[in-house]
């Protein structure tokens, strides 16, 4: 049956609907195969009709395979993108080397242009001071919030600057806006008690 | 022949994709010269006018378009009167998901079929959802419920149920600390949690 290889590139995705599934160059080949392969069958039936007058059904029913094709393959990368894009939003800028390893070459060019147009765009909003959007994703209650550390992290720069070491399970009261982001990266754990 | 048929809900949805998927029993009623590998349980090159297939849905509705039919087909019968008798003695008794993962989907995509059974299809859809929806609207809303039964439902069902699940624990966490406390992103917890168990793999 025609579509099963894009089919099987569908349900990757569907099956890691959480994470991201790893580039299937091989299946986007095999599916790009096909396609050239019904696309050169068309060709040759329209060059050279078997019959008199001409039957263009088979002509239409590859046609229609070949669509659908095209419309898995494109649905598979621009559902990958728009994960890679939320991934910006929640890992931050630098993506971890395990995640790094499942994206293809052109995504991964694609996340550093998203990542460098966002900062742009980031840098010319605030009357020039520039407006980090990434932080105060929940409206904030006070300026400083307790965290407890969850790995040894090493060194960190304060804005007024001190430098402060994380050690695995100390806490902290530090200000917010310059933790926030470790929080979502699941460095700190934010302590509400 | 028209391709152009809108999607729904876009052209990317993966839904979609995987609903328009499901088979519909065709008969081909026009030759078609070289398909015959279509047919595996035939040699001849040729689709020969007579065949029966089984055609997933994106491929045997443009086939069955008003103009120049090539297939005719049959409404599966989990839309037909044996089943509709079943919903509208108990829409809620049945296990959906058994007779389609995308129950709903696929029979908003089977009525716009011309055929006699097809127009009865959406009133179908539409009592079995309204029967339905207080089951799934309680199961999210009780927090008793066992997470697990989201499983047991059609795709369409099991979405609401999830939303559904996940604003209560929203409410309820806001209620009890007032919100305000960040947390870790949601993709970031997953990858953790998938490398945990990889190093738990591999020190076993």
């Amino acid at each position: 049956m025609f579509g099963e290889k894009a089919l099987e590139l569908i349900k990757e995705l569907e099956r890691s609907a959480e994470g991201i599934p790893p580039f299937n160059d091989d299946g986007i080949r095999q599916v790009l195969e096909e396609m050239r392969i019904l696309c050169q069958a068309n060709f040759d039936d329209i060059e050279n009709p078997t019959t008199d007058p001409p039957n263009y059904s088979s002509v239409r029913v590859r046609h229609m395979a070949i669509s659908r094709n095209k419309r898995c393959i494109l649905a598979y990368l621009y559902n990958r993108l728009q994960k890679i894009r939320q991934m910006r939003w929640e890992f931050g800028s630098i993506l971890p080397p395990e995640i790094k390893s499942l994206l293809s070459e052109p995504e991964v060019q694609w996340f550093t242009s998203y990542s460098k147009a966002l900062a742009t765009y980031m840098r010319s909003i605030g009357d020039n001071y520039g407006l980090n959007l990434a932080t105060d994703v929940t409206p904030p209650k006070s300026l400083y919030i307790e965290v407890r550390c969850l790995v040894d992290y090493g060194k960190l720069d304060l804005e007024d600057g001190e430098v402060i070491f994380l050690k695995k399970n100390s806490q902290y009261l530090l200000p917010r806006a310059e933790c926030e982001g470790l929080v979502r990266q699941g460095v700190l754990q934010h302590v509400t008690s | 022949m028209s391709l152009c048929h809108s999607y729904m809900p876009n052209y990317f949805s993966i839904d979609d994709i995987l609903s328009s998927q499901e088979r519909v029993s065709c008969k081909i009623e026009v030759k078609l010269p070289g398909l015959g590998y279509l047919d595996v349980s035939s040699e001849s090159p040729d689709l020969q006018s007579g065949t029966k297939l089984d055609l997933p849905h994106w491929l045997a509705y443009p086939m069955n378009s008003r103009t120049h039919p090539f297939v005719s087909i049959e409404v599966p019968k989990i839309y037909k009167e044996a089943y509709r008798e079943i919903l509208t003695a108990d829409a809620c008794a049945v296990a959906l998901n058994k007779w389609s993962c995308y129950f709903y989907e696929f029979g908003i995509h089977l009525a716009q079929y011309e055929h006699s059974d097809c127009n009865l299809i959406q009133d179908l859809l539409l009592q079995a959802f309204k029967s339905r929806f207080r089951l799934v609207m309680d199961w999210a809303h009780n927090t008793g419920t066992d997470p697990t039964v989201g499983l047991q439902l059609p795709i369409l069902e099991r979405k609401l149920f999830l939303t559904g699940r996940k604003s209560r624990c929203l409410l309820i966490s806001w209620l009890k600390e007032g919100g305000g406390s960040i947390e870790t992103s949601e993709m970031v917890a997953n990858h953790k949690k998938r490398k945990r168990a990889e190093l738990e793999d591999e020190n076993t």
